[in-house]
C-alpha cells in the first residue's frame, strides 16, 4: 500500500510502486482532469503539483509520492491562486481544445506561486514543456500576466 | 452546461429519423416511437419543447442546443447555438449545449452525413440554424398570443420571453413551452436582415471555456464504464507487414493483464488499466514479416517523386499552351519542391471506448465522422446500424485524423470488443499515433514558369505528385473525376493571379502508407509551391510582391481585401525592421475564404526564427470575431509546426519518428507574435478552422528569400542551416 494525499485527501492505492502517478490518478482514482499526451515527459498535458512543484506525472512511480500532497486540477480552484488563474483564463478565452489545458494551468498556478510577477522570459521558461497543438500559447501569456496583475492587487 | 456527453437515455430513445420538410427546411421530432411510458415519463420530469431535433427548452427556462458538429477546439459549441440564439431571441446566458447522438436529421446538409471536417460547420449550418431558432421563436409567440388572447403581430419575442407590445405583459419561454410543442410548425420563415443581429458579429466567449479550466470537459479517454478493460494494440511496425509468430509467455505475468488476443494482423493486449496493458504490449515477443515495406525508404521515395515530377502527368487543368510558351518567355525559371508526410498529432491519442452486447453496440469517442464510424460499428458488429449508437465526446484536437474514411480507429475497438466480451477502452500510445498511418501525404511539385518582357506571367507549367486521400475510400467517387483527386490539386488549378498560359497535371503513386486529410488539406502544400513560385516570378519581374500581386488579380477579387489590409497592418511599404530581420508574403484561398499572411523572420543559430505573423482575413460575416481570431491563431501555429519542424519519415516500411521528442510541435518559446485582421464583409459566412495554415509556410518561406537570397523549396525549413 502506497499512502500519499491528492488535493488534500489521503489515498492509499495498492498498485506495482513503478506504476507511473498518472495511471493511479486516472485509471485507479478515475480523476480525469490530468491528461495523457506523451508518456515520455515531453508534452506536460500529465502536469500535476507534488507538494507545491509542477512534476511530470507520466514518469513519477507513484513510490515517489509516498508521504507526499498531490495537487491536481480538479482541486485548484480550492486555492485563492489557482482561482485567480482559473479566472484569467477565463477572461482571455484560452482554451481551444482544451487537452492539454489541465497542464498548462497547473504549470502557470507553480511558476505564479513561487513568483507572482514573472518575467515574459520567466514565463516561457516555465510554460515551454507544455506542448498545445491548437496554439493557444499567447492567450496562455496573456493569462498569466492578467493572473500576475491580480495577484499584485490582492497584496 | 451539460456534459456533452451521454444525454439521458430516456430522450435518446425517442430520437428518430423522423421529418417534416417545410421551406427546404428538414427538422426532425422527437417521438415515441418506441417507448411511450418512457416518453410519457420524461414529458412529466421536464417540460420539453420544442419538438425539435436541435432545440430543447426546459421549464426551468434552460435552453439546450443539440450540436450535430463535433467540438475539437474550433468553437463549435459556441458559434453554431449563437446562429440558433440569435432568431430564437434567446437569453444567451441560458443557453447550454450537448452533442447529437447518430440520426439522420443531424446530416451535415451537404454532405449528407454527420461529419465534421472541410472548415464547413458554419457554412453548412448558417441557412439551417437561423430557421430552426426562427421556427421556435415564431411557434413561441404564437403560444403566448393564443394564452393571452390577442393577435400574433402584438407580440415579440426577446431575451427569452415573448411580449406583448401594447399591454407590456410577459410571458417566459420555459412557461409556453409546453403550449409551443403542441402547435403546428410555421409553413414559412423569415429571417433577420445582418443589420438586426444582436448576437453574430459580436465576441462571444466560448461556452466550453468554464470545463476545460477545471478539468470536467470529458474526452474520450476520460470515460470509464463499469467492468472496463483498457486495451493496447500492437500494430506492425512497418507498412504492409504481416504477423507471423508471438509469443506471449512474459507478457501474461503482468498483474492486470486479462488477456493477450490476435485479431486482424494485430495483438490486442486486455488489462486492468493502461499501464499493465502498456507494460505487457511491450513485452510480447513478435515477429513480423516485414517484406511488403522494404521499398518504403524516404529517400529513395524522394528520389522516384522528383523523377515522376519531371514527367507530364494526368491533366487537371490546361489553358492556352503552357509548354510551347516557355520558349517565348523573357525569363524563365524552374523549381522543384518536397514536402514530407506530417501526422496530425493531436494532444489527445486516438481512444475509443465500445461496450458491445448481443443486440446493442454503445460507443463513446471524439469522432469526426458518426454516420460512417456507426456504419462500419455495425458491419463489424453485425448489427444494423440503429442498434449501434455513438457519444461523441469532446475531440483533443481533430485536425482531419478523426474524421477517418476507412473509420480505422472506431473499427479496430469494435474488433476488439467483440474478441473480448467486455467493454473496452482502446488506447493509442503517443508512439501508435505518431507511426499509425493516415499522414498528410509527401509531395513533390515542378514547376517551370516564364514572364513576358513586362514582367507579367506568360505560362505557368505544373506538375504534381503525390498520393491520394480519397482513393480506394468512399469518397473517391465524389472527388475524384477524370483520375483527378481533387484534394491533390486543389489551391493550385483554379489560380486567382492572370496567367494566360497554365497547365497542372497530377500523378498519383500507390503505396501502403496510409494518407489522409490533415488541416487544409491540399492546400497545406500547394499554397507553398504556388505562393513562394508567385514570389520568385514577382522577383524575376523586378516588381514588389504585393503590387505584383494585386496587378494580377482582377478588380473584383476578394484577395485584394486581405493583400491590402495585410499590407497596411503589417506596415509593409515603410517596414522599418530590425537589423537582420526581413518580412515575407503569401494569399491564398481556401473553403471559400481569403488569408493573407506577412511574416518577419530573422536566423538564430543558423535557423529560421518567426517573430510576428500578421494576417488579413476575409471569412464573409464574422460570426464570432474572438473564435475566427482564435483559428487564425491556432491554425498559423499548426502551420509553423508543419513548416519549421514537421516530418514524418520511412525507413523500410518503418516510420522513423515515434513521440513528440522527434516530431516536434511548436513550443511556446517559438511563438511568433500573431495579429488577425478581419476584413468587414456583408458575403454569407465562409470556413475558417483551416484557412489560416496554408499562407504560414510560404509568407516564411518568402521572408527567408527577402533576407538571404536564398528559396526554402523543402519542408520542413528546420533542414537548412544557414551559415
Amino acid at each position: 500500500m502506497i499512502s500519499f494525499s491528492v488535493n488534500g485527501k489521503p489515498v492509499k492505492v495498492d498498485a506495482d510502486p513503478g506504476t507511473p502517478l498518472l495511471w493511479i490518478i486516472r485509471d485507479t482514482l478515475h480523476m480525469t482532469g490530468t491528461k495523457y499526451g506523451c508518456g515520455i515527459a515531453q508534452c506536460g498535458a500529465c502536469t500535476v503539483h507534488l507538494d507545491g512543484n509542477a512534476i511530470r506525472s507520466c514518469v513519477t512511480p507513484v513510490s515517489m509520492v509516498s508521504g507526499k500532497n498531490v495537487n491536481t486540477i480538479e482541486g485548484l480552484s480550492e486555492t485563492s491562486i489557482g482561482k485567480t488563474v482559473q479566472n484569467a483564463w477565463k477572461d482571455i478565452d484560452v482554451p481551444q481544445c482544451g487537452y492539454c489545458q489541465s497542464g498548462q494551468i497547473m504549470a502557470a498556478t507553480a511558476l505564479l506561486s513561487k513568483n507572482p510577477h514573472p518575467t515574459d522570459a520567466q514565463i516561457a521558461s516555465a510554460m515551454d514543456g507544455i506542448l498545445c497543438r491548437c496554439g493557444t500559447y499567447n492567450r496562455i501569456r496573456s493569462a498569466i500576466q492578467k493572473a500576475s496583475e491580480k495577484l499584485g492587487d490582492t497584496k | 452546461m451539460n456534459r456533452p456527453i451521454a444525454p439521458s437515455p430516456s430522450r435518446r430513445k425517442f430520437i428518430k429519423d423522423s421529418t417534416v420538410l417545410i421551406s427546404g427546411l428538414v427538422i426532425g421530432f422527437y417521438l415515441p416511437m418506441k417507448s411511450g411510458r418512457a416518453f410519457a415519463e420524461s414529458m412529466q420530469s421536464k417540460t420539453v419543447y420544442p419538438p425539435n431535433a436541435f432545440i430543447r427548452i426546459g421549464s426551468d427556462e434552460s435552453v439546450t442546443i443539440i450540436l450535430n458538429k463535433s467540438e475539437m477546439g474550433q468553437g463549435v459549441y459556441t458559434s453554431l447555438p449563437m446562429l440558433i440564439a440569435e432568431e430564437l431571441e434567446a437569453d444567451w446566458s441560458k443557453i447550454s449545449v450537448e452533442s447529437a447522438p447518430v440520426a439522420a436529421v443531424y446530416n451535415h446538409t451537404g454532405f449528407g452525413m454527420q461529419l465534421t471536417g472541410g472548415s464547413s460547420s458554419i457554412p453548412s449550418s448558417w441557412e439551417q440554424l437561423r430557421k430552426v431558432g426562427a421556427c421556435a421563436r415564431i411557434l413561441l409567440i404564437r403560444a403566448g398570443a393564443t394564452t393571452w388572447n390577442v393577435p400574433e403581430d402584438e407580440c415579440f419575442a426577446e431575451a427569452s420571453f415573448v411580449i406583448h407590445r401594447q399591454t407590456n405583459r410577459k410571458l417566459s419561454y420555459g412557461s409556453l413551452a409546453a403550449a409551443a410543442s403542441k402547435l403546428a410548425l410555421p409553413e414559412n420563415v423569415t429571417l433577420k436582415d445582418p443589420k438586426d443581429f444582436k448576437l453574430i458579429g459580436k465576441a462571444t466567449k466560448r461556452l466550453d471555456t468554464p470545463l476545460k479550466i477545471n478539468g470536467s470537459a470529458q474526452f474520450g479517454l476520460d470515460v470509464y464504464l463499469p467492468g472496463m478493460l483498457t486495451v493496447l494494440v500492437a500494430r506492425s511496425p512497418s507498412f504492409g507487414g504481416k504477423l507471423m509468430r508471438f509469443d506471449a509467455t512474459e507478457a501474461k505475468k503482468i498483474a492486470g493483464v486479462e488477456g493477450v488476443y490476435p485479431f486482424e494482423n494485430k495483438i490486442a493486449v486486455a488489462a486492468s488499466g493502461f499501464w499493465p496493458a502498456k507494460t505487457a504490449r511491450d513485452l510480447l515477443e513478435i515477429e513480423w514479416d516485414e517484406t511488403a515495406g522494404s521499398e518504403l525508404t524516404t529517400s529513395k521515395m524522394r528520389a522516384d517523386y522528383l523523377a515522376l515530377a519531371k514527367t507530364e502527368g494526368n491533366i487537371a487543368v490546361s489553358i492556352g499552351d503552357a509548354s510551347g510558351k516557355i520558349n517565348q518567355s523573357f525569363k524563365t525559371v524552374t523549381a522543384e519542391y518536397e514536402l514530407p508526410y506530417l501526422a496530425h498529432a493531436a494532444m489527445e491519442p486516438l481512444n475509443v471506448v465500445v461496450d458491445l452486447r448481443k443486440d446493442a453496440c454503445t460507443i463513446w469517442t471524439g469522432t469526426q465522422s458518426q454516420t460512417m464510424d456507426r456504419a462500419m460499428a455495425a458491419k463489424i458488429a453485425d448489427l444494423k446500424p440503429e442498434q449501434v449508437e455513438i457519444h461523441t465526446t469532446f475531440l483533443g484536437g481533430g485536425f482531419g485524423r478523426r474524421a477517418n474514411p476507412r473509420s480505422d480507429f472506431v473499427m479496430e475497438a469494435v474488433q476488439v470488443a467483440k474478441l473480448i466480451g467486455k467493454p473496452v477502452k482502446v488506447v493509442w500510445t503517443r508512439e501508435d499515433d505518431t507511426r499509425g498511418g493516415y499522414y498528410r501525404p509527401m509531395w513533390a511539385d515542378h514547376i517551370e514558369a516564364g514572364i513576358d518582357a513586362e514582367g507579367r506571367p506568360l505560362t505557368w507549367k505544373h506538375t504534381i505528385v503525390g498520393q491520394s486521400i480519397v482513393a480506394d475510400t468512399p469518397f473517391e467517387a465524389f472527388l475524384t473525376k477524370n483520375g483527378i483527386d481533387s484534394t491533390s490539386v486543389e489551391g493550385a488549378i483554379a489560380m486567382p493571379y492572370s496567367i494566360p498560359n497554365l497547365e497542372v497535371s497530377l500523378h498519383s503513386p500507390k503505396n501502403a502508407v496510409t494518407v489522409q486529410w490533415w488541416r487544409s488539406v491540399g492546400h497545406s502544400h500547394t499554397a507553398f509551391v504556388v505562393e513562394t513560385m508567385m514570389d520568385e516570378l514577382a522577383y524575376l519581374a523586378g516588381k514588389d510582391p504585393i503590387e505584383y500581386r494585386l496587378s494580377l488579380l482582377s478588380p473584383d477579387s476578394r484577395y485584394r481585401g486581405v493583400l491590402q489590409l495585410v499590407a497596411e497592418k503589417a506596415n509593409w511599404n515603410q517596414n522599418k525592421l530590425p537589423q537582420g530581420h526581413a518580412i515575407g508574403v503569401a494569399v491564398h484561398q481556401s473553403f471559400e475564404s481569403y488569408v493573407a499572411q506577412v511574416a518577419e523572420i530573422s536566423l538564430e543559430n543558423g535557423k529560421v526564427r518567426v517573430h510576428r505573423i500578421v494576417s488579413a482575413v476575409d471569412c464573409g460575416i464574422a460570426i464570432n470575431p474572438d473564435g475566427i481570431h482564435q483559428q487564425i491563431e491556432g491554425a498559423i501555429v499548426y502551420g509553423l509546426s508543419a513548416a519549421l519542424h514537421g516530418e514524418i519519415t520511412l525507413e523500410k516500411g518503418k516510420v522513423v519518428q515515434s513521440n513528440f521528442n522527434d516530431y516536434p510541435p511548436l513550443r511556446f518559446s517559438e511563438m511568433p507574435s500573431i495579429e488577425v485582421h478581419i476584413v468587414q464583409s456583408n458575403q454569407p459566412p465562409t470556413g475558417i478552422g483551416e484557412p489560416g495554415t496554408p499562407p504560414v509556410a510560404p509568407a516564411i518561406a518568402n521572408a527567408v528569400f527577402a533576407l538571404t537570397g536564398k528559396r526554402l523549396r523543402r519542408m520542413p525549413f528546420d533542414q537548412e542551416a544557414f551559415g
